[in-house]
């Protein structure tokens, strides 16, 4: 099956099915490029240049990580200023992925024909209909304005270079402060008049499936309470489940804190340690090794005609598990009520996935007029030093989509190796040497396909759900 | 009146073309579509089509069931290894997608590489190139890639190339209300067929850094004020794009955003052969030089701006905010 509009970059589904069941899925990203290649030999401050380059929807995130990842190699930690506007910056990019995932990804699939029937069809149908939806009126100019936050703190987007290991690039003024409120402060007003309905403080402080479901009937004209009512009459809560293991490399870090912790679940609250990662290429179509190894000895090397392989993604592992990554995860490490209280009752689902997305939205937003207020114009935004000769870093943030980590090594002060592992290489890898199916081909097992066969809407929506970026994952 | 069909292609590329056009402002991407009449056949990221309802667009275009006016492409063209395309299938049908882009192209009026990638070969044609990427009409700065030199579409035009690392979400959309109203001529394209909307200028025409650049009051680390080309690597004074005229989100632009211009509607930009934030200098003189500058005026003129350098600037160029204002008298003038 594929290709997969509205998903970021090139995609492909296998199923196998018995009695309309989906017995077992393959999932393959058909694209390479080569960016560990084309960075080797380079010098590490060119890593800032390129690895934006793999992704223009998580353009930032790859900037980040690589910025964090020359940090650690220099023994540094950016000045305070140049973290906030990163986080502001990052903020950003990751608000405006999960809008344009609900809006211009997601919700569409609603519209379809299959769904004519539905009592809630014409609603839905007149609002998020693929390019002809009159939400997209609302939002894309929305979604545009709240970007000016990038053009003020980044030059533009996506694709900057303000982000540096030493902070950002662009010192921000009094009267520059304000502005980046005002902007912040319209966006706000924009969510709580369309997507909530209410308050975001007041839908962040909801911690059960009830109060929820209170908030779906309080605010009917909301987006969220549309996509509530759909999700009800589907029972997207019982579509997609993966293994229930979580992962978050900690988001939006403040010095030694993270915004939203670092750490795993698997039925509990488990520290996380990124020694325990390791790359399998059992499936993948890159020349394998005696073992799986860890990134900082990584290797990505293409070989189109490896035997076992089907897709050019790697299979990351942490302990040899399978991990789920994304705001879901996120949320579950960190603790958030709602989540847990989701997730306790139907574990990893299509509706849970997107619940959280958007209850991140609503999260950060506050948080970004916070980091607004404690920039101090007149001190410094970025300091310089220089990489040594040898070194190694890594850099692990959180992306929209989840996970994201850069591992470089420098010898002879060039790069001699970086590898990378994003969120979507977790979600959508294949399996590994334990024949453990990935996130995605875990999720798909087990679904009713009805008599459209392959073009069935469930696995439509359980793909969408991760919010796939396909681009980063092979990169 | 018949609408003005168009289908928007990823190839080998990060994306971010496609997601730079949805920053578009005033009017935004599908008001500014629906104004001109224009018909998005399909698009990766915003069409409800996918698998066989997608194919059977591609099948109706082929066999002219459906008319295509113009073809976007975005991402540069692999044709690795060994000129099997291996390194990009389409998904699902399996095929090389340089050659599914080739066959489609013979059905287009028109035909626009959205991006430096789909232009010449771009960020995918950086470090060795396993991959074998090309653009649609050049391989870097050769003309030939997918499509070969002499390649003209229906509309009898090359390939229009919207370089840039990503595109201005104007420079794509100016120019396809061009092509929709029939009004773009090979003489508004440049010497890379890039339009000269944007090219005929340089991007350090606005740089908000130019008093800096005039007496070459330069930055010697990121986040000061002074001029980015002696030490930081810019290359605004040869770049061909109008990035701080036209500016970027709201009020942006790269120089504006305190970083170097890396000059990427150029082909080739991605190997500088370089540090791209480090000038390149050969006894304290940048290489590589302002366009139209000669080396000997511009050691000339560098010298005396340097001897008359302001202490204002001078001061400013090493700080990150505005220590002296141009209000504030030194006991050293008059």
């Amino acid at each position: 099956m594929g290709p997969f509009s509205r998903v970021e970059g090139d995609l492909e589904v296998k199923i196998e099915t018995e009695n309309n069941l989906v017995t077992r899925a393959w999932v393959n990203a058909p694209l390479f490029r080569g960016f560990e290649q084309i960075l080797h030999g380079k010098d590490p401050r060119d890593a800032l240049v390129y690895t934006p380059r793999i992704c223009g929807i998580c353009s930032v995130a790859q900037s980040v990580a690589a910025a964090q990842a020359i940090a650690s190699a220099q023994g540094k930690t950016p000045e305070r200023n140049g973290s906030l506007a990163t986080n502001i910056i990052l903020a950003t990019e990751n608000l405006a992925d999960h809008l344009t995932h609900f809006y211009l990804f997601f919700m569409p699939d609603f519209a379809r024909d299959c769904y004519q029937d539905k009592h809630w069809f014409s609603d839905i149908n007149r609002r998020f209909k693929a390019q002809t939806g009159s939400v997209h009126k609302e939002v894309l100019p929305a979604r545009a304005s709240f970007l000016h936050l990038t053009g003020l703190l980044a030059g533009k987007w996506p694709h900057s270079l303000a982000i540096q290991p030493g902070g950002t690039t662009r010192p921000i003024g009094m009267q520059e402060r304000i502005r980046l409120a005002a902007t912040i402060h319209a966006f706000r007003h924009f969510l709580q008049d369309t997507m909530f309905g209410g308050e975001l403080e007041q839908f962040t402080a909801l911690q059960t499936d009830i109060e929820l479901v209170n908030w779906q009937n309080n605010h009917p004209q909301s987006d969220i309470a549309r996509f509530l009512a759909v999700a009800d009459d589907l029972s997207l809560k019982n579509l997609g489940h993966t293994s229930d293991n979580f992962m978050s490399f900690g988001a939006y870090a403040d010095g030694d804190e993270f915004l939203f912790k670092r750490g795993t679940w698997q039925q509990q609250f488990n520290p996380f340690n990124a020694d325990d990662i390791r790359e399998d290429l059992t499936h993948s179509w890159l020349h394998t090794r005696a073992e799986p190894n860890h990134p900082f000895q990584g290797s990505t090397i293409p070989d189109s005609d490896e035997a076992v392989g089907y897709s050019w993604c790697k299979a990351p592992r942490l302990n040899r598990q399978v991990m789920e990554v994304g705001a879901i995860s996120r949320q579950m490490v960190d603790g958030h009520p709602l989540i847990r209280d989701l997730v306790l009752d139907s574990g990893a689902n299509v509706r849970n996935r997107v619940v959280s997305r958007l209850l991140e939205i609503a999260l950060v937003v506050p948080q970004m007029e916070k980091w607004v207020n404690q920039l101090k114009p007149g001190e410094p935004f970025c300091k310089s030093a220089s990489i040594p000769d040898e070194a190694q870093g890594a850099g692990l943030i959180e992306a929209a989509r989840g996970s994201l980590g850069h591992w470089l090594r420098v010898k002879n002060g060039r790069i001699i190796n970086y590898q990378i592992i994003a969120p979507t290489t977790w979600n959508f890898s294949p399996r590994d040497i334990d024949d453990q199916p990935g996130a995605l081909e875990m999720a798909l097992q087990g679904t009713a396909i009805d008599d459209e066969g392959l073009g069935a809407a469930s696995i439509q929506h359980i793909i969408r759900s991760f919010d796939p970026c396909m681009v980063c994952t092979v990169h | 009146m018949k609408p003005f069909n168009m289908l928007w292609l990823q190839s080998a590329g990060c994306g971010g073309c496609s997601i730079s056009v949805l920053n578009m402002e005033s009017p935004d991407f599908y008001a500014t579509l629906k104004q001109n009449n224009i018909q998005l056949l399909w698009h990766p990221s915003l069409s409800e089509e996918s698998g066989d309802d997608f194919q059977q667009i591609l099948k109706r275009i082929m066999s002219d069931q459906l008319q295509l006016d113009l073809l976007c492409v975005e991402g540069a063209l692999l044709m690795g290894p060994q000129g099997t395309g291996r390194f990009h299938l389409h998904s699902g049908s399996r095929r090389p997608m340089f050659e599914i882009i080739k066959e489609i192209s013979t059905k287009a009026r028109f035909t626009m590489a959205v991006g430096s990638c789909a232009a010449f070969g771009g960020m995918s044609m950086a470090g060795p190139n396993l991959t074998e990427a090309c653009g649609l009409q050049y391989d870097g700065q050769h003309p030939g890639g997918v499509l070969g030199e002499e390649w003209l579409s229906h509309g009898q035009l090359p390939v229009i190339n919207i370089a840039g690392c990503p595109t201005h979400p104007n420079w794509v959309m100016e120019t396809l209300i061009q092509l929709a109203l029939d009004e773009l001529s090979p003489a508004e394209l440049d010497e890379y067929r890039r339009p000269r909307s944007y090219t005929d200028h340089l991007v350090h025409h606005g740089c908000p850094r130019n008093e800096f650049y005039e007496f070459k009051a330069s930055a010697a680390n990121h986040s000061l004020q002074g001029c980015l080309m002696e030490h930081l690597g810019c290359l605004g004074t040869q770049a061909r794009a109008d990035c701080n005229i036209r500016l970027w989100n709201g009020e942006g632009s790269c120089l504006r955003g305190g970083y170097a211009c890396i000059n990427c509607t150029e082909p080739q930009f991605e190997e500088p052969g370089h540090c791209f934030t480090e000038t390149q200098k050969i006894a304290g003189i940048p290489v590589s030089l302002p366009t139209d500058m000669p080396k000997a005026w511009f050691v000339a003129l560098a010298s005396l701006a340097k001897a008359a350098t302001p202490k204002r600037l001078k001061v400013n160029a090493g700080s990150d905010h505005i220590c002296i204002s141009p209000g504030m008298k030194d006991e050293g003038d008059d």
